[in-house]
């Protein structure tokens, strides 16, 4: 097991966002989590990302406690994430921003007189997302130019560019337009490939890209786990469909 | 190109000061050539890490202290020492008080760097033994690569030898500050900048980062001050004071910190500008209070912003 969960509570204040939850990922898994709003489903990535401390229960990663290590010594340890609401670095470049991720991966961030034009290694490989995310032809241009569709594209690329063996992916299609939606899932794959990631979790609302994308589906439903199944069990599953998808339609996303 | 034409003229302008223009024109270069190795290092920090310190002026205070402790309670006399005890004194004091104020950011971070600056600017004061107090206390002529030059007269020493020994300062600090914003490091320190929260899922430590740069902004800024003391020749309280701060913040939004020599053209435009002004009339604070808010408002990229704006092809190159 790559990544395992036991038990998560978690609670804001008195409300219990997540109770008992528990889920595992396996290597080579693409594992989707789906649920209405105010499941729990931004809670459950802040403790798997280990941004929030849970209240009970335990996160290993290769059977390493996590709980509450913070982003960078996740990053560390091969767990990269991307948010969902776009973060870029305004005033740098497409290729600079993937070359910091590299420059971290590689520990070059203490290189002080060093020069960075001439690192060849870490260009090279910034460039190479780059052209994985099909954003080879804008590398000279400031994130804040890019379109919305680019600087999320842009997030999810300089968390490929750590080169993690698990990421997280906090709705990385929100704000697309659907015929955008799938390109970019494909994008997703290819790279995951080339990078040779071990397992995507993605929290996602649009279940047509669940169906299609997903080895599993963990459905949350007030705080707890509904389902944990691949998506033709899902599928065949009324009462879960109801819950997640009745109400998934009628949120505005 | 034309950056690097603009440049090359510039240098050869500073260097041919002492030779062209009346001395009286060379020791106004002093100051100017100081606060751009204060300014180099500030920007570090401010355009580059976007972090604004208010008690920079500790700092420099720091620096200018050393060499007149230095040079009257020791028998230290070499420049050379003088710059390295400056450039020590200033990491050792920064490391601990960069510790607490990097942890806070945007106003809190400005509030923490002046309160020390406060801090420090009362110990000159009330340490009179060591620091002489609000009189302040002298600096004795340093020695320049070994040679004494005791027996210059004291305008032809700064005009000629302090005037190259400082622009030689100033050009090594200025080649290695270009290398550090152009290294890994300065792009850590850019992203960390525009985006705290993605740096950090990217693995970058948001608060080491911070720190590093805290530190050799004020390496830097403490090593112009030890160049300031020697022209100035009674280093006093007010060095420390919170509204020199001030005065190099000003310097720096004056110049732009969005480009790299944004903040030296901003000090030798403070400088010279403050001279004339002066001349003319004694409130020369009203007249740059009026500057800095017409600056804000209609030009926040300062002189380098309107040059940038005026050129677009060689805007920002950083």
């Amino acid at each position: 097991m790559l990544l395992e969960a036991h038990g998560l509570s978690a609670f804001y204040g008195n409300f219990r966002a997540l109770d008992g939850v528990s889920l595992g990922v396996e290597d080579g898994e693409c594992v989707s989590i789906v649920g209405p709003n105010g499941a729990g489903k931004s809670t459950l990535i802040n403790v798997l990302t280990g941004a929030l401390r849970p209240a009970s229960g335990t996160v290993a990663f290769k059977g390493r406690d996590i709980r509450g290590v913070g982003p960078v010594a996740l990053a560390r340890l091969g767990i990269a994430r991307s948010f969902q609401l776009v973060h870029v670095f305004p005033d740098l470049t497409v290729l600079e921003t993937l070359q910091a991720a590299v420059i971290s991966r590689l520990g070059r961030g203490a290189r002080l007189f060093a020069s960075l034009a001439r690192d060849r290694e870490v260009r090279a490989r910034a460039l190479e997302i780059a052209e994985l995310f099909r954003l080879a032809d804008k590398a000279a241009m400031a994130a804040r130019h890019l379109a919305q569709g680019d600087k999320k594209l842009l997030d999810v690329a300089s968390a490929f560019a750590l080169q993690p063996e698990i990421i997280l992916l906090d709705e990385p299609t929100s704000g697309v337009s659907t015929a955008d939606k799938t390109a970019i899932m494909e994008t997703l794959v290819t790279a995951s490939r080339r990078i040779g990631l071990r397992a995507i979790i993605q929290v996602e609302h649009d279940m047509d890209i669940v169906f299609a994308y997903s080895d599993r589906i963990i459905a949350l439903h007030q705080g707890k786990v509904l389902a944990d199944a691949t998506p033709a069990q899902f599928k065949a599953d009324r009462a879960v469909v109801d819950t997640v998808i009745g109400r998934a339609l009628a949120e505005p996303c | 190109m034309t950056g690097w034409a603009l440049l090359t003229v510039g240098v050869a302008a500073v260097l041919s000061v002492p030779f062209v223009a009346a001395p009286y024109y060379a020791l106004l270069m002093l100051p100017f050539m100081a606060y751009a190795v204060v300014l180099l290092g500030l920007n570090l920090l401010f355009g580059y890490t976007g972090l604004v310190s208010f008690g920079h002026a500790l700092f420099v205070g720091l620096g200018a202290y050393t060499g007149a402790v230095l040079t009257t309670h020791t028998s230290v006399r070499s420049m050379e020492v003088i710059l390295v005890a400056a450039a020590l004194v200033g990491a050792a004091v920064a490391a601990p008080v960069g510790l607490l104020c990097v942890r806070h950011v945007k106003i809190y971070f400005g509030m923490l760097t002046l309160a020390f600056g406060m801090v420090f600017y009362t110990f000159l004061l009330k340490f009179y033994r060591l620091t002489g107090g609000d009189e302040g206390m002298r600096i004795l002529r340093p020695s320049l690569l070994g040679q004494s030059l005791e027996a210059m007269p004291k305008t032809d020493y700064l005009v000629v030898p302090y005037y190259y020994y400082a622009f030689a300062v100033l050009a090594v600090l200025t080649i290695a500050m270009w290398r550090i914003v152009h290294s890994p490091f300065g792009l850590c320190l850019r992203a960390v900048r525009d985006n705290p929260a993605k740096a950090e899922a990217l693995g970058l430590g948001v608060t080491r980062y911070r720190w590093y740069s805290f530190v050799i902004s004020a390496v830097y800024a403490a090593v112009g001050g030890a160049l300031l003391g020697p022209p100035i020749g009674n280093v006093d309280p007010t060095l420390a004071y919170w509204t020199h701060s001030g005065n190099i913040v000003f310097m720096t939004l004056l110049g732009g910190f969005a480009h790299f020599f944004g903040p030296v053209l901003g000090a030798f435009v403070f400088i010279f500008l403050q001279d004339s002004v002066m001349s003319v009339v004694p409130y020369w604070r009203l007249v740059f209070g009026a500057i800095l808010a017409i600056l804000v408002i209609f030009a926040p990229g300062g002189l380098m912003g309107l040059l940038a704006r005026a050129r677009p092809r060689a805007a920002l190159r950083r």
